[in-house]
């Protein structure tokens, strides 16, 4: 009835598992208790959960984004503080717990963080960047939101219910078998990314189609803002990665549950075979994070420069030529495999290759600051930060794309993606974060806890991540549960005052949200355009209506809104307005996402009569939203010339952004 | 490249429906066929593995262009430049992942034997 879901599920055997099982208990009926009591949850169906406009999906995308973020930090500083105190104890972590953690941690930072927090961006703006009403399958964007968020309720489930994979986030067989691991933590894994890669796949189909199909009028691609660019690359290595991902995820899949031997050391079964698969996907999925950062660093590097962004061409051609080349490097995340060496010389030297166009890209950024008027606000901050701290992450990179060095699978290792990823990748959603909150809100977030929560971050990512470069040329695996060398441990408890750096930066980017609101009416934004913005997102008001533009413009260059500014039109107001067409809120998503979670959690305990269910309920809901013929409806254009009346129209050229 | 007009929505008229639902049968079809005989061979190993291997390969390649012709309306006319475009870049793509794959696996296969 129950298929191996028994009562040994619930977390009796540690104390600290219960007590993160209670935390997210108490969290979910918190979160509904809170709901019920303010009367909410009409409002938060019909305006939120069933909206199928893109701004307000990105903004559900971010919000589960900075939710995870703070689940995989808790993670990261039970790991940082296990190893701070192991050295020759077994700390407060049995071996078993800790693998979960650094699995789970993996995990949900990429799949349940970076991911929907990219997606998001896309969502709030390249839709109105590129002049766009809505995108081009607004019910699949729903139906991608819904998979991410079920995933990330998968691995939340696992704290509660059962145990998460202890086998890395990569789960490489042989050991994520079911011969060596016949728990159901592997399965968590299997159908948490799963459920995400095909909602990151779709979700790529779709802005690909968007940006292709849907630009203004007059914007052809080379007069497209960077940040829609890097969109666009990003998309193109969703659409060719992921597939492999889910091959390789579906077939681990096959062999623990059919007794299949893709994989598996024997009959025939190669485990390169995963590895290679896992990392077709695996080194786009880095391009795939750090493209959308480098597109906000391009739009705050020029806005708050007050300049055009430097060699506009040279920047799109260095982002399409990562792109490109991100696809030929994957097998240097497995240089010790034992390949011949002329592989392991054809891989390890399309590596740092890569450098090239990304010195590219940052000489732009550079020269766009050379001479500008810089603003030093948040976005810019963390956009500073990044480029000081990237490049050293771009050296150790060159360092282990050489085969023979002896870094391989050391902290050296950690310290270097981390390097890449914090950096690259986080403090550019931050840097989006900060600067499109007025365009989805109508208000800015307050500047000093800002660079606060920006000085907390960067002090505590050099503190955390220096220290194991260091312990990485000293030879410490990674993944470590306890040790036995005392010179280590200094290293470990300045590592473990990083991440309490990094816990205040999070904690005062809480701060400065909360205070935010509450000093919503000073820090609002009537004009819509808060930083003297140059990108047609801007163009739009702040929050922008559901239809974002009531006239689609014509686009004759870059920097399209900066020129409309420049030749003295504030947003363009005709004299007549339309019927605006726009989807209709669907709650099929929802459902969809729902009956996803109870498929996969049925399929991870294999409760079949469950999986049934929930596999029906899928194709139900599929169905429901493909029968209806009126998905859509008309705004009249008396409405729509209503809200536009309403709008406080932009003075050209004086708002300022606060200094 | 310009960007394209906006799509209307214009009705379908019912020749082109019966049209498209009748390229959509054909489709689905053809993919059932040649989803069929690699399992076929495979269940009653009627060649010898080598002869198998090839069949799926090929049998995969036509199932692939079944679905770009019939479900996706992938033609090679002018018209379609875009679409070409995408297909070339796929075509990179899939050569440089597909060939990589083949000579990692092989050369690793050869070093460990």
């Amino acid at each position: 009835m129950l298929g191996k879901l028994t009562i040994d599920a619930l977390p009796f055997y540690s104390g600290i598992a219960m007590g993160g099982a209670l935390i997210v208990v108490f969290a979910v009926l918190g979160v509904v208790a809170l709901v019920t009591w303010l009367g909410q949850w009409r409002y938060l169906w019909t305006e939120w959960l069933t909206s199928l406009d893109h701004k307000r999906i990105g903004v559900m995308y971010v919000t589960l984004a900075l939710l995870m973020l703070v689940r995989g930090f808790i993670d990261a500083l039970m790991m940082r503080t296990q190893q701070a105190v192991a050295l020759n104890s077994d700390g407060y972590l049995p071996p078993g717990h800790f693998d979960q953690i650094f699995t789970s941690h993996a995990t949900i930072m990429v799949f349940f963080v970076a991911i929907p927090f990219l997606v998001g961006l896309f969502n709030v703006v390249v839709p109105q960047q590129i002049g766009a009403r809505r995108l081009a399958f607004p019910f699949m964007n729903s139906a991608c939101l819904w998979l991410t968020a079920a995933g990330a309720a998968l691995v939340m489930i696992s704290l509660v219910i059962g145990k998460f994979s202890t086998a890395g986030w990569n789960a490489y067989p042989p050991y994520s078998e079911a011969q060596f691991n016949p728990d159901v933590g592997v399965d968590y894994w299997i159908w948490a990314v799963l459920l995400s890669a095909i909602g990151s796949m779709l979700t790529g189909i779709n802005f690909l189609v968007t940006i292709v199909k849907r630009r203004a009028p007059g914007m052809r691609l080379m007069m497209m803002p960077l940040f829609t660019w890097a969109t666009l690359c990003t998309n193109i290595l969703m659409v060719f990665a992921f597939p492999s991902l889910i091959v390789a995820a579906a077939l681990l899949g096959l062999d623990r549950y059919l007794g299949m031997h893709f994989f598996t050391d024997g009959d025939g079964g190669n485990v390169m075979n995963y590895v290679s698969l896992f990392w077709i996907w695996g080194h786009p999925d880095v391009y795939i994070l750090i493209l959308p950062a480098f597109g906000v660093y391009s739009e705050v590097v020029a806005t708050f420069s007050g300049r055009r962004i430097f060699g506009y061409e040279s920047l799109v051609y260095s982002t399409a030529a990562i792109t490109v080349l991100s696809l030929v490097v994957w097998l240097h995340h497995f240089l010790t495999m034992g390949a011949g060496s002329d592989v392991n010389a054809f891989f390890g030297r399309a590596a740092p290759l890569i450098a090239v166009p990304t010195a590219v890209t940052i000489f732009g950024w550079l020269f766009t600051m050379y001479r500008g008027r810089v603003q030093f606000t948040v976005p810019m901050l963390f956009t500073l930060g990044f480029i000081v701290t990237f490049v050293i992450g771009g050296m150790t990179g060159a360092l282990l794309a050489v085969v023979p060095v002896d870094i391989h699978d050391t902290t050296f290792l950690v310290a270097h993606f981390h390097n890449l990823l914090i950096p690259g990748a986080l403090f550019g959603y931050f840097a989006g974060y900060q600067y499109w909150f007025p365009k989805a809100f109508g208000f800015r977030l307050e500047e000093k806890w800002g660079r606060r929560a920006f000085w907390a971050w960067i002090v505590g990512f050099c503190l955390a991540f220096i220290p194991l470069y260091i312990l990485g040329f000293m030879g410490m695996p990674q993944r470590l549960n306890r040790y036995y060398d005392p010179g280590w441990q200094p290293y470990l408890i300045v590592a473990e005052c990083g991440a309490l750096f990094i816990l205040c930066g999070i904690i005062f980017l809480a701060v400065q949200l909360a205070a935010s609101i509450r000093n919503r009416a000073a820090l609002a934004v009537p004009t819509g355009d808060p930083w003297d913005g140059r990108t047609l997102e801007w163009a739009t008001a702040s929050p922008p209506a559901a239809y974002n533009f009531a006239v689609v413009p014509h686009v004759h260059g870059i920097d399209p809104w900066w020129a409309m500014k420049q030749a003295g039109a504030t947003a363009p107001r005709p004299a007549r307005f339309h019927d605006i067409i726009m989807p209709d809120n669907s709650s099929a998503g929802v459902v969809l996402g729902a009956m996803s979670f109870v498929f996969a959690f049925a399929m991870i305990w294999q409760i079949w009569w469950l999986a049934a269910v929930g596999a029906l309920g899928i194709f139900a809901a599929v169905l429901s939203q493909t029968f209806r013929d009126h998905a859509e409806h008309r705004i009249p254009a008396s409405e729509v010339e209503a809200i536009e009346s309403r709008r406080i129209l932009a003075p050209a050229l004086v708002s300022g952004a606060p200094t | 490249m310009a960007a394209p007009p906006r799509l209307s929505k214009m009705p379908i008229s019912p020749r082109r429906r019966q049209s498209t639902i009748k390229g959509y049968l054909v489709g689905v079809v053809l993919a059932l066929v040649l989803t069929a005989i690699p399992f076929g061979l495979v269940a009653t190993r009627a060649l010898r593995p080598i002869q198998i291997f090839v069949v799926i390969g090929i049998a995969a390649i036509a199932q692939a262009v079944v679905h770009l012709r019939y479900f996706l309306h992938l033609d090679l006319k002018p018209s379609s430049q875009n679409k070409l475009i995408a297909l070339c870049f796929a075509g990179v793509v899939l050569f440089i992942l597909f060939g990589g794959t083949l000579w990692i696996m092989f050369n690793l296969n050869y070093r460990k034997m």
